[in-house]
Order: C-alpha cells, then structure tokens, then sequence
C-alpha cells in the first residue's frame, strides 16, 4: 500500500508515472478512516483539500516537473496543530484559540509546499506542547498504535502516531524538551530536532522561544535528511535564525563510520532506565563498534541539574508568550465587567490544568524578588549545562543515549502526577539547553508487550550531518524501521 | 523555597487565570512538589558563571526600517471574537 512507503520510495513511483499523487494521498486518507478512529492522532483532516492539491501535483508532474527540482513533489505532509496553515485551523490542542483560521502559511510550510508537498491534516498533541504523553490535549488522548492503552509519547504524540501508523508518509513536529525524539522512540519512527536556529519559527506558535524548534518525523533516515534539507535555512522574518549555509544532508549519508568518535555519557545510566531499554542501548554501542567507531566513556556533570533548569526556563518563556491569548484578538472569548475580568476568566476557561500549572509556575520564577533566585540562577545553570556539551564535543562527534527511560507508558500512569512526568524527559531536554541537534531512531524493542525503544544521538551545533550519518549507517545495518505495528498493516 | 511559599491566588492574579478553590488547592500542591525539585539548583556555585539567554548567541539582527508587505487588515481581524468597523471591541476602559 502506497501510504506505507517512505519519502524516497513514493517519489521513486510518481517520477516513474507508476503512480499519480492523487493515489498517493487517497491512500492516507483510506488509512485514516481505516484506524485513525482507534489511534486519533489527527484533530481533524480537510481531504477535499488534500486531493485538490493532488490534483495539481499531478498536472505538474505531467508537464515535466521532477524529484530532482522539488523533492518532495506529491508526498503527503502531515502537520502538528501548532504550525500555520493557511485557511486551516490552528488551535495548538488547545480549548482556547476557539475557531481560528490561520490567515497565512508558516515559513516552513511555504517551504514544503515549494518542495511539491502535499501538506495535510491537524495533528494531535499536548496543549501548547506541554506534556510528554499527548494526553494533555483538548481533543482527547492519542494512543501508542503499538497498543493502544498506551501513550504514543508527547508533546508530539500525533505526529508520531501519524508516521508509525502509516497514516502520512511524514509529518512535522516540535521540540522544546524533548517533543520531538520522545514520541518518536515511543512510537518507533525517526525523530530529529535541529540545532537551534537551523530552522525558521516563523508561523510557529511559540512555547519557549530560546528553546524551541521545529522537525521531522520520517519512516527512516533518508527521509530524515531530505526533509531537513527542505526545511532548514535562514528567514528575514525569525531573528532567531542563523544565516548557516543548508548542506545537501541527504549526501552525507552513505559514508563511512569508522573512526568516528562516540562518547557514552556516564550520568545517563541512572537508576529508573529501564532494563529492556539498556539492553537495547547497550547493543546498539557495541554495533556502532562493530561497525569501527570508537565508543568512550563521557561526563556531562550537571545532567542532574537539566530537568529543575528546563522547568524555570521554559516556564518563565511560555508565562511571556501565552499571555497573548487574552481573548480580545482571537479565539475564546469569555465576557467580564472589565478587560481584567474577561482576561481571568477567558484564560480560565481556555487553558487546560497543565498549560495553567505552567503559567503560574512561570510567572512565579518571574515575580518580584525570585527573580534571581530561579529565572537567573537557571539561567546560569544552563551556561554550566551547555559547556558541559561543548566540551565534550572536542572529544567525541556524537553523543550516544536512551532517548526515553522507559518504553511508552500506561495512558493515566503519570498524569496525577506532573514532577514524575517531568522526569521522564532526563535524556532530552539538555539538548534544548544546550541548543545542540539530536535525532532518535528506533533500536529494538521491549519483549512483552512488543514496543519500540529509542536510540539518541546528539550533536555539535550545526552537525546534523554528522548524526545523521551515524543514525544511517545503523540503520543500514539494523533495520528496526521496517517493523510496523499490527494494527496498522 | 517550601510550598507554603507560594501565594497561589497573587501569581494566579499576576498571571491573569482565575482559578476555582478546588484548582488553587491542587495547583499549590502540586507547585510545592516542583519547586522543591528545582530548589536542587542551590546545591551549584554560579558565581561568575555568564547567564545563557540563548544558546546562539546573536546580536543585533536588524533590518531596513522600510515599509514592506503585510496582512490585509481585514484579514488580520479575521479570528476577533467581536468586532465593528475594524476594531476589536472590548469591555470600556475609561468612565
């Protein structure tokens, strides 16, 4: 079935004619109706406007446009509910930008459609991207398609759901802590967050501005790489950006990985990683050897201290930026005596428990007098943090790890309970700190229940080559991405 | 840094979200917990240590001060739950 291949395996068929795009796509949707009432990684899905943007893909492609110029021409795109999209709507799983319709694209939508994408659907995630399990969401709970009384992961919990299920050939996320490569291991698909600043936000709607970033979720590395590379690149319009040249990812594949340097971070092997998942971890390390890469023992000392640190920072940031929705421009509206009144109660009424446990811790690191007690000191922590990093990246080109504890966890286990659910994100939220890269890939499975485990790799800023390459060359040699779960075959 | 710390109903006002009681209970619970976690942070010596704002450290990213394409306004006040005469109404602000 077409919805099952990767990027690199559709576009064969469509520059071939084997196939049209229209057929590509009604493929996804049959899926989505086929086990998306099971799974719900998707809010909603306009299929009228995904055929039509067929429609047009395939008049392009008759009349001589190829792969080589748009790379992604007819492959079906599905995309996070946090991201613009042009007359579709945008309520970042969230009660409170009531009936919004994105009045313009994103800059990396502009981007995939330029590449020839087919871009598609409104994927399910935690309310602002806060969480780590997609249950936090207005819409309802996604479930892990490799059982579904299982979490798939979050914040990103649809757009891995979406890919591991076969529903869309990739999708886009976010990752602020973790949103990205969590849900991806989860889920058993490729995750990759790109350095900071690789990719613009423009269109974006932000959580943690110093921390956030947008990626791919893709069925394999190749589609990894490809995706990134349409992706990635400097925009007037996000001063975050960095004006970094985009190399062609996709040619750093293939090569060789002896040699290379791996540092093992000794911090990482904590009590709570689960022993299914060290296994795997741990044979993966000795396939990497096998394979001529040269593994060493790290030590990335303040590991302890990213979790407190991620949790004054990225609360501080979304306190400042979700003060926006205050009812008077867009979305909810709740009717009070005065702006005050109807600021509380629309905010209130709209945000759900953990945007609002958020908020509020947020604005209490801010507030007068704990200021340099917990938004200053935190800050100063993340410069320890963030050396750590930079000095073990003169040692080592990559840095190998769990991507997640445990493998995916029971829907409600951790719900009640947000410090435990904060903890869980110990493997990846440094990376976001540090504003370095990091991809996850799948490296095996759990026995009983059958469930996928992650594999992290971090690396220099500006080094997605470098993992990317790594990941692949793994990949080549350990094909764990060619495991679907049943529900979706 | 005790959860008894927390003036939960003056950072909910600060922060703009009113709360029921049951909310204010559980949130300054639950508050209590994390702040305990992040008072970890005492046990680190920052002197001297440079705060990180942004791990890319750039400066001054400027532009041309000149007029360029922008949304329509009547697109822009496409999602205004009320409006008239292309304004936001809101509830009276000066007696």
């Amino acid at each position: 079935m077409l919805n099952q291949l990767t990027i690199s395996g559709l576009a064969a068929k469509l520059s071939k004619r084997e196939i049209s795009a229209r057929e590509a796509v009604q493929s996804c949707l049959d899926q989505i109706a086929r086990v998306d009432g099971k799974i719900h990684a998707f809010i909603s899905h306009d299929s009228a406007d995904a055929l039509a943007q067929a429609e047009i893909v395939d008049k392009e492609i008759s009349s001589g446009a190829t792969h080589a110029e748009k790379p992604l021409l007819g492959i079906p795109i599905a995309i996070k509910d946090v991201l613009a999209v042009k007359n579709q709507p945008l309520n970042c799983g969230s009660k409170i930008l009531g009936k919004f319709i994105s009045p313009y694209d994103a800059t990396v939508i502009e981007k995939l459609r330029a590449a020839g994408a087919i871009i598609f659907g409104r994927l399910n995630m935690d309310e602002f991207a806060m969480g780590s399990s997609t249950e936090n969401s207005a819409f309802g709970v996604t479930k892990n398609p490799w059982d579904i009384s299982r979490i798939p992961g979050g914040s990103s919990g649809g757009s891995a759901a979406a890919v591991a299920a076969d529903e869309c050939i990739a999708s886009l996320g976010t990752d602020t802590g973790g949103s990205i490569r969590q849900p991806a291991a989860l889920c058993g698909c490729v995750g990759l967050k790109p350095t900071y600043g690789r990719v613009s936000r423009y269109g974006l709607v932000a959580f943690a501005s110093s921390l956030d970033q947008i990626g791919p979720f893709t069925k394999d590395v190749r589609d990894s790489a490809t995706l990134l590379g349409v992706l990635s690149g400097v925009d007037p319009r996000d001063s975050t950006s960095v004006p970094q040249p985009v190399p062609n990812y996709a040619a750093a594949l293939g090569g060789k990985i002896k040699g290379l340097k791996l540092g093992l971070p000794k911090e990482y092997m904590i009590g709570g990683l689960d022993a299914e998942v060290k296994a795997a971890v741990d044979a993966a390390v000795e396939k990497f050897e096998e394979l001529g890469a040269e593994v060493v023992e790290i030590s990335l000392p303040h590991t302890e201290y990213a979790v407190a640190t991620y949790y004054i920072i990225a609360t501080a940031e979304a306190s400042a930026n979700l003060a926006r929705f205050d009812g008077i421009r867009y979305g909810l509206r709740v009717d009070g005596k005065d702006t005050a009144e109807l600021y509380s109660k629309t905010r209130g009424a709209g945000f759900g428990d953990e945007v609002k446990r958020r908020i509020i811790l947020g604005t209490y690191v801010l507030s007068s007098g704990y200021y340099d007690a917990y938004y200053l000191r935190a800050q100063k922590v993340r410069t320890l943090i963030r050396n750590d990093f930079l000095k073990a990246f003169e040692k080592v080109d990559a840095i190998v790890t769990p991507t997640s504890p445990t493998a995916a966890f029971k829907i409600g286990e951790k719900s009640d309970d947000p410090l435990q659910m904060y903890l869980s994100d110990i493997f990846t939220i440094s990376c976001n700190l540090a504003g370095i890269c990091g991809i996850s890939i799948p490296c095996g499975f759990t026995k009983s229940p059958k469930l996928p485990i992650g594999l992290q790799l971090l690396g220099r800023p500006f080094g997605e080559e470098t993992i990317l390459r790594i990941a692949h060359t793994y990949e080549q040699n350990m094909p764990w991405c060619k495991e679907k779960p049943p529900l979706a075959a | 840094m005790a959860a008894a710390e927390i003036d939960i109903k003056y950072v909910a006002h600060l922060a703009r979200i009113s709360l029921s009681p049951d909310e204010e209970k559980k949130l300054a619970a639950q508050l209590g917990h994390i702040l305990d976690h992040i008072g970890k942070l005492n046990e680190l010596d920052v002197t001297n240590v440079e705060p990180t704002a942004h791990a890319v450290p750039m400066v001054n990213v400027t532009r041309a001060d000149e007029i360029r394409p922008s949304l329509p306004h009547d697109e822009a006040m496409h999602n205004a739950p009320k409006q008239a005469n292309g304004l936001f109404i809101v509830p009276k602000i000066v007696e």
